[in-house]
């Protein structure tokens, strides 16, 4: 069973779906998000957005806040190496991902509930499939009793 | 606090804010999977929410006029518009809280077609759930919201143009054809670049040369633009709408021209790949790059001679220096193109040539495509190669150049061609320029090139205001795609300084004074130099510029202090929009 079968089978038996909060940039990666709902791709409406200029304005306490009242996970979806901005926002992004799972494990939850991955402005297909297969990590870690 | 406690001298505390809130069906394409009207009762108590409507078109104009009614009818003071994406209608909605006399910045776009209704047709009751979260999420950033007026500068109607190529040179005759006074700047001695020394180009089978020359004549025919060849920028100061750029004329002399200008066009160009010693046998005599071999056809008259000997047959090896993992990893472009279109100049020179193409991908792109055509038609033998398995180059004991290849089509048969000439198709690569990069602050991608904004969105426009870049020094491009992005920087110019003032993005970061403790992680954290050290109260702290801060954030986490926000986005905001998003349970 795909990983993303096994997520399906945990949102038929808990009648939950993941709930992941998703930080896109303006410029780079909302765009992409956008056209994944512009070609009707289908992704689970436990995904919500809040979208800034710039992967590198993330706070690390943002991520912990959201998994901390309720998210069950936080992907991050980053300009990379498009940042017009910044050229090394890639490395600050890891940075601020870092900080973010050292405060989550902290608060004892799993750092695993945060993700990253560079989305472009036409990633529709990318950005669906990524977080198709976070909601299963996370549907997974559920399952598993992790907090 | 309580509600009747103001948040800042002056402004309303979140709770006595008066905000209307617009839920768009965007005919169908909203309310067919979400429920608009349950969003609109979800959503019409929310603290602070004084008008909830839902509307079949948010953005048609009688929609528009009903709002600027109900901000006037109401005391309205922030606005939420849920339907489509920030992308198309943030300017549409920003304009109606303008004109209704609400600040611009106290509106609020979510987003709920694209993100929503679109991406959740399996599940309307699941895209209705999401809906009145976002919908909250957004009625509590608005909550939050505070006037921001933009910075107005005003514009020094002059354009600096740098680089004197067939970019430069056609953006700087559209500056002064828009009315703007021109300065453009040439490193070499003459003006024309690349282009300047290319015989004939496709598509047309004009003469770079030509070209030049034309373009050269018109530039001259202005009195309106100055020219200095020879000649670097040397240093740039000042700031958006006002610079001032120091030229050096002629290296050898020590007094610097200042010249003050709007906006700067960045039109370096690019330098062409150069093989290493052995790659694909470069160095062996016969073996020769796309450059050298198009000047020995603009050389020629007749049937092609190299070295002495006389040229039957060529074989072309392709995506040398391109799409190489590791090195350069992008394609560029317009190499294929330039060789279909060598191929069929060699065919016009000597019929009796026999022509070799071994390729991994051709891409002739849009009307490129009748050139290969063309190419084939005359006798040019296209053969594709495995990726992992590239031709190889070597001259026999005999003295026989040949390139041994595997043919994919044919089963990957192993063929060896004689060749009398071995032309290595190199592309376009980044031009060495340090120091323009590091005074100017251009963004420069992975891949050497320099980055705009957005590549279909704002496709010449950098994050530093008024500094455009055109042409081949953000990318692989033909001649023809050059002139059309310098173009475009002629019109960015024009929109930024013809009104002779330009408004600034408000949404800055800005420095809590009393929490900063100067520590100058933020100094580190900003490249744009937009952090300065500034007294406060008899406290050292750290101040930002509003007109040279590009609003990116990158600051805001480095503080250990949580003292930097960025308006718009601040740490109150998204905390407000993360909380009230998860009081909306999914389904």
């Amino acid at each position: 069973m795909s990983a993303v079968a096994a997520a399906e089978v945990h949102e038929k038996h808990t009648g939950s779906v993941p709930r992941i909060l998703v930080f896109s940039t303006n410029n780079i990666s909302d765009p992409g998000i956008d056209l994944a709902g512009s070609q009707h791709m289908h992704y689970s409406p436990g995904v919500e957005v809040i979208s800034l200029p710039c992967t590198s304005g993330i706070k690390p306490s943002w991520i912990a806040h959201a998994i901390d009242q309720g998210f069950d996970g936080v992907f991050i979806a980053s300009d990379g190496d498009e940042c017009a901005y910044l050229p090394d926002c890639a490395k600050r992004a890891a940075r601020i991902v870092s900080e973010a799972q050292a405060q989550l494990t902290e608060l004892g939850h799993d750092p695993q509930r945060v993700k990253m991955a560079a989305i472009c402005s036409v990633c529709a297909e990318p950005f669906t499939r990524q977080v198709q297969q976070f909601s299963a990590t996370l549907a997974a870690l559920q399952a598993a009793g992790a907090k | 606090m309580n509600s009747e406690e103001t948040t800042v001298a002056g402004q309303l505390s979140p709770e006595q804010r008066r905000i209307g809130v617009y839920v768009c069906h965007c005919g169908g394409n909203i309310s067919d999977y979400v429920d608009v009207q349950r969003v609109v009762d979800a959503i019409k108590d929310e603290p602070g929410v004084i008008v909830a409507r839902d509307t079949i078109f948010a953005c048609a104009d009688a929609t528009q006029e009903n709002m600027e009614e109900d901000i006037h009818q109401y005391g309205l003071d922030g606005l939420v518009v849920a339907s489509c994406s920030p992308k198309l209608h943030t300017v549409t909605f920003r304009g109606v809280a303008k004109r209704a006399g609400i600040n611009p910045y106290q509106y609020t776009q979510v987003n709920i077609r694209e993100q929503d209704s679109w991406t959740h047709g399996d599940n309307p009751e699941g895209a209705t759930h999401k809906a009145i979260s976002l919908v909250k999420a957004g009625i509590a950033r608005t909550r939050l919201t505070t006037p921001l007026e933009p910075l107005v500068v005003e514009t020094t109607q002059k354009a600096l143009v740098v680089g004197g190529g067939i970019t430069g040179l056609r953006a700087a005759i559209g500056l002064a054809d828009v009315g703007l006074e021109v300065f453009l700047v040439e490193k070499e001695q003459e003006l024309g670049g690349w282009v300047g020394r290319f015989g004939t180009m496709y598509p047309h089978d004009r003469r770079g040369s030509e070209l030049i020359a034309g373009l050269v004549g018109e530039v001259r025919r202005r009195s309106s633009i100055t020219v200095f060849t020879n000649a670097e920028l040397m240093a740039k100061s000042g700031s958006f709408g006002n610079y001032v750029a120091a030229i050096r004329v002629n290296s050898d002399l020590p007094e610097l021209i200042h010249v003050e200008v709007g906006s700067i066009v960045v039109a370096t160009g690019f330098d062409t790949y150069q093989p290493e010693a052995g790659e694909y046998g470069y160095g062996i005599d016969g073996v020769v790059t796309l450059p050298e071999f198009k000047a020995l056809i603009d050389a020629s008259s007749g049937p092609l001679v190299h070295h002495g000997r006389p040229v039957k047959t060529i074989a072309y090896i392709y995506c040398v220096g391109s799409r190489q993992p590791g090195a350069n990893e992008y394609c560029s472009r317009y190499c294929c193109a330039a060789t279909a279109h060598a191929a069929l100049q060699v065919s016009g020179l000597d019929r009796g040539v026999h022509q070799y193409h071994l390729y991994r991908d051709i891409r002739t792109y849009g009307k490129y495509e009748l050139m290969y055509t063309d190419s084939r038609k005359n006798g040019s033998v296209y053969m594709k190669f495995p990726e992992d398995t590239p031709p190889s180059v070597a001259r026999t004991d005999g003295g026989q150049l040949t390139v041994t290849t595997h043919d994919t089509l044919t089963g990957g048969e192993e063929l060896t061609i004689p060749a009398d000439l071995v032309v290595l198709v190199t592309g376009m690569v980044p031009r060495k320029n340090e120091e323009l990069m590091g005074l100017l602050k251009l963004p420069v991608g992975t891949d050497g090139f320099f980055n705009e904004i957005h590549p279909k969105l704002r496709p010449v426009e950098t994050v530093v205001d008024g500094v455009l870049i055109a042409g081949a020094c953000q990318g692989p491009k033909n001649s023809t795609e050059s002139v059309a992005a310098g173009l475009a920087a002629v019109t960015q110019s024009a929109a930024i300084l013809k009104k002779g003032f330009a408004e600034l993005d408000p949404q800055v970061a800005e420095v809590n004074a009393a929490a900063c403790t100067w520590c100058e992680k933020c100094i580190d954290a900003c490249p744009y130099s937009a952090i300065e050290k500034a007294e406060v109260a008899g406290r050292t702290v750290a101040a930002i510029s509003p007109s040279t801060c590009k609003g990116c954030g990158g600051c805001v986490p480095v503080c250990p202090e949580d003292a930097i926000d960025l308006r718009g986005y601040t740490d109150a905001q998204i905390r407000a929009v993360i909380d009230t998003m998860l009081e909306e349970p999914v389904a």
